[in-house]
């Protein structure tokens, strides 16, 4: 790939969904975007790039941000944010949220939807003792593909192993050929929407808890910082944030600091009260 | 280092799971059926035994009947690991005792996730 077309594709990238891309990741573009070529009707990269500079459409800009983002993703991934959320979030919320009992948790960049479906899946366990409570649990995602599988919920046997314990199978999917459907009564617990975390979270609203897990890691650092620093504005000083094992606030905000012993768990670092202490 | 009997009338598949294994630190052994894990689980008393169904001799959930009918034993953590992939068979091997099932195939990430599900990492 020559230079100028990879400082295109990559200022287009980083443009469009603040992924950023060193030139050692060429090879990343090549064998993303070839495919896209061929399907787009093209021969070869190079006539897509041409066909991007030429025409600028929107919807070829669409296909390519889309075929960049990495879209792995599985059940309980990392088991710890869960595990959290159970222990030690939600017994917080059911003070701190006893008078509204309204809670909306978020889950940025959910790719095929297995983390907030994780997340519906403990609220589901504790269904008993959530009765008269509202739980919004919105799934966002800058990739449509991937939205509407899941929306839809449909797994592939490999993706129902990675993470879903046998018990959650067996209790809340259907066999359907050679890909399992999960059932509806968990599906309608979450709402997927297509969001870019570039543009401005007003229209989402408030959240209680965000789980970002594993996105910043492709964003520039002043990009992370925007992205936290807007996320602050839409926690409230006791909301919770989850970041992915492999990423930190350290040395990109100060709004948000860890907590001490919890894996991935941050909290607003300038609120008198947060989650962890008891309700006054 | 925990250890794991890996039971299966593959070679092939006794050699991918050992090799998968053995990166995540457990000690193997092998069994070819269901007979022969019994004999293994009496000398060496394994801390998970990984299980296909479809076996000679004895077959999976004929051994595993019979290890959780047997209170001299140390009851072994048992993850099934099986092309039966049908929900049948899965409800089957959890109410004959199973802790976990894999329906194959299987790579290394299915096996960590499995092996973590039930306290084994």
């Amino acid at each position: 790939m020559k230079p100028q077309d990879f400082d295109f594709l990559s200022s287009l990238l980083r443009r469009r969904s603040g992924l950023t891309l060193n030139p050692d990741k060429v090879y990343l573009l090549e064998s993303r975007l070839t495919p896209l070529a061929r399907r787009s009707g093209m021969e070869s990269l190079d006539g897509l790039i041409a066909e991007l500079r030429k025409s600028a459409s929107e919807q070829l800009m669409r296909d390519v941000t889309e075929a960049m983002t990495t879209n792995e993703s599985f059940f309980f991934r990392d088991r710890t944010p869960f595990d959290l959320f159970r222990d030690q979030v939600l017994p917080m919320l059911r003070q701190r949220r006893a008078a509204t009992k309204k809670v909306r948790i978020w889950c940025a960049a959910c790719s095929t939807g297995q983390e907030p479906y994780s997340l519906a899946f403990v609220l589901k366990q504790q269904e008993a003792q959530w009765r008269d409570w509202k739980f919004e649990i919105i799934g966002t995602d800058i990739a449509r593909p991937v939205l509407q599988k899941a929306k839809e919920g449909i797994y592939s046997q490999f993706e129902v192993q990675r993470g879903l314990p046998i018990q959650l199978l067996m209790k809340h999917f259907k066999q359907e050929g050679d890909v399992w459907r999960l059932s509806e009564d968990i599906r309608k617990m979450v709402t997927f929407r297509e969001f870019n975390l570039l543009d401005n979270f007003a229209a989402l609203g408030k959240f209680d808890v965000i789980y970002c897990r594993n996105v910043l890691i492709y964003f520039d650092q002043s990009t992370k910082s925007n992205v936290l620093e807007r996320m602050r504005k839409i926690l409230p000083d006791d909301g919770a944030l989850f970041l992915g094992a492999a990423e930190t606030v350290l040395g990109i905000t100060d709004k948000f600091r860890p907590v001490r012993g919890q894996r991935g768990m941050y909290l607003p670092s300038d609120a008198d009260q947060n989650l962890m202490a008891p309700a006054s | 280092m925990k250890s794991c009997l890996v039971v299966d009338d593959s070679k092939v598949i006794r050699r991918v799971a050992r090799r998968i294994l053995e990166e995540l630190d457990f000690s193997i052994e092998e069994a070819v059926d269901g007979k022969d894990a019994l004999g293994a689980c009496e000398r060496m008393s394994p801390d998970v035994v990984l299980l296909d169904w479809n076996m000679p001799v004895m077959d999976g959930l004929e051994f595993l009947k019979q290890i959780r009918g047997r209170s001299d034993l140390r009851q072994p953590v048992i993850v099934f690991c099986t092309t039966e992939n049908d929900m049948n068979h899965i409800r089957l091997a959890m109410e004959a005792g199973a802790d976990e099932y894999i329906m194959k195939p299987f790579d290394r990430e299915i096996i960590e996730a499995k092996f973590a599900q039930v306290g084994l990492m």
